[in-house]
């Protein structure tokens, strides 16, 4: 047998299943390789000895009825975990452990799952490159000194670094298809109201959904399953039969129609780009899928309506930060000082200047101007949407205007940062489904991808497209391993 | 619209979120480069647009409003920043 840590979450699931591996053959081999990667910053808290501890009572009677019967698993540092310290990547939460688990985590515990860590992000998950965390940057084992994207970075990295089978980010405006862009790697954002926001800490609430970042289709399709459900927690969380995606995952896409919005042909994109949006079109062809020209006309409002709606409900879930309750606090001479030197101190930059953003759009005198022009805007991009999806079945784009860039590169130019999410960000204000999956490199080396965007609650659909494509392409990264540490 | 200094103050007040000089500048900068930015959505015609705040646009649940979560007053307290586990301290409100 190859390597472990070589092996899909498919491949370790029926080989823990067939038991031709334990658990406990899993989870070491993933510890000892996280050890090892040190240098990638993926990990803000290790749990190896716990995980290690479950492994071994897992094996001592394992149920082999389960969906990830002892698959070791690292998420991001988002999710609130009982008992295991919670960050979102932010001072001000620097020593939270909350006495909750998140839904969705709860769900990979409850199928078998086990947890190895906590993975880093940009600070509450705003940021495409994972320089906003207060625990540093993550490197992407692509390349030194290349950010893996953002804000789930520390998934991104671990994922393709093999420090983890598979992992779980979140995405409000692209920050699990981002990275998995970036990182040569599979990332789903499933549609709103799919995976349950509770135990989520908050970034924005119209926006955030939790979704799978794995190696392959397949895998992606089994931890959807695993973390997609109904939750009364979440009272946006929708009540739907939700299908066996794994088990119905098919090739067949024949006579499916795949929309290419001329809008996303934007100004100044590289003939890269443009090949390989180009050579996914060839391949859908191959596959038996008819390629119909679309328009999406609002696409370029889709940004700076983002910048405003994201903010303003980021300036809103962030009041909570007040050093009151929990978290971390300075102390003040009077009540409103404790507030304002707590917050001062307890966030970063990034995170300040959105929450500053968020409270003049929604203040009194510029609330019509900026917010209600925003959800405006923003029903005219989902109406986009529903227009096209009555003549195709899914949407195929580039999933990022460019490969990653290095660390430090767009820091100083925060528009030329949220440009990244050009692609992505309509996804999440139509509340759809995308995925995001390795389809070329460019001429640096470094991966590109391509995504596929369905129409509400059709992840089956996506996912079979995602698998057929996935076959053709035949996506192959080189991975050397200079970062580790023997 | 441009922001000037005296506005960002004013908007670090409602957001409880202190500024020095040499920040309230730098952010004075940025806002303006990124609300330039967003004012393209002016060339859209939105007066007759319902706004749309959220995707799932389903009436919320009713739910029966009972205590789930019995005696997890210490569980509560245990984040506290504070070291007094009985209560949230904050400094004195009330003179």
């Amino acid at each position: 047998m190859s390597n472990i840590t070589d092996l899909s979450l498919s491949e370790l699931v029926s080989n823990i299943k067939n038991k031709k591996l334990s658990s406990q053959d899993v989870t070491s081999e993933y510890i000892e390789r996280s050890k090892k990667s040190k240098n990638l910053n993926t990990y803000i808290e290790e749990t190896f000895d716990a995980a290690l501890k479950k492994a071994k009572e897992f094996d001592s009677k394992p149920d082999l009825n389960k969906k990830l019967p002892g698959i070791p698993m690292a998420v991001k540092d988002l999710f609130c975990t009982k008992n295991v310290k919670t960050t979102a990547s932010s001072k001000i939460l620097n020593n939270f452990i909350p006495t909750y688990e998140s839904t969705v985590t709860q769900n990979l515990w409850n199928d078998g799952a086990i947890l190895l860590g906590k993975l880093n992000c940009d600070e509450f998950a705003m940021g495409s490159s994972n320089e906003t965390s207060y625990f540093g940057n993550v490197i992407s084992p692509i390349d030194k000194d290349l950010v893996p994207g953002g804000s789930s970075g520390g998934s991104a990295s671990a994922l393709a670094a093999k420090l983890t089978p598979a992992t779980i980010g979140t995405d409000t405006g692209g920050s699990i298809r981002q990275p998995a862009s970036f990182t040569g790697t599979v990332g789903l954002k499933p549609t709103y109201g799919s995976c349950s926001r509770y135990g989520i800490v908050a970034f924005a609430s119209s926006l955030d959904q939790a979704g799978p970042m794995t190696r392959n289709v397949n895998d992606a399709a089994l931890l959807l399953e695993v973390m997609s459900s109904f939750d009364n927690k979440d009272s946006t969380s929708v009540d739907f039969k939700r299908p066996m995606y794994s088990k119905d995952l098919s090739k067949d896409i024949k006579g499916k129609k795949i929309g290419i919005p001329k809008e996303y042909r934007v100004d100044g994109m590289s003939e890269e780009i443009e090949k390989l949006w180009d050579d996914g079109k060839n391949y859908l062809k191959d596959c038996g899928a008819e390629i119909i020209d679309v328009s999406l006309p609002h696409t370029k409002f889709a940004l700076p309506t983002y910048y405003i709606v994201a903010p303003a409900e980021a300036s809103s879930n962030l009041a909570r930060y007040d050093g009151v309750k929990y978290g971390f606090r300075t102390e003040g001479n009077n009540l409103i000082d404790m507030y304002e030197k707590t917050r001062s101190v307890g966030f970063g930059d990034e995170v300040k200047r959105r929450i500053m953003i968020g409270t003049y759009v929604l203040s009194s005198g510029y609330y019509d101007a900026y917010y209600l022009k925003a959800q405006k805007v923003r029903r005219l991009i989902k109406n986009d949407f529903n227009n096209i999806f009555q003549k195709v079945d899914a949407i195929l784009t580039p999933s990022t205007p460019s490969s990653a860039f290095k660390i430090g590169d767009k820091s100083n130019d925060p528009v030329s940062m949220y440009l990244n999410d050009i692609f992505t960000v309509p996804v999440n204000l139509a509340g759809l489904p995308g995925i995001s999956i390795p389809a070329g490199l460019d001429k640096k080396g470094y991966p590109l991808g391509l995504q596929i965007i369905g129409k509400s609650f059709d992840e089956q659909n996506i996912l079979n497209i995602a698998y057929s494509m996935e076959d053709k392409i035949n996506f192959k990264f080189n991975l050397k391993e200079w970062w580790m540490n023997e | 619209m441009s922001i000037d200094l005296k506005t960002v103050k004013h908007i670090s007040k409602l957001s409880r979120i202190s500024l020095d000089e040499q920040k309230a500048k730098k952010l004075e900068t940025d806002l303006n480069l990124i609300f330039k930015w967003i004012e393209q959505l002016n060339e859209l015609k939105t007066e007759n647009i319902e706004p749309l705040s959220s995707i799932a646009e389903t009436k919320l649940r009713l739910r029966k409003d009972e205590i789930k979560s019995k005696n997890i007053r210490e569980e509560i307290l245990k984040n506290s920043p504070d070291d007094n586990k009985d209560f949230f301290v904050v400094p004195k409100v009330v003179e």
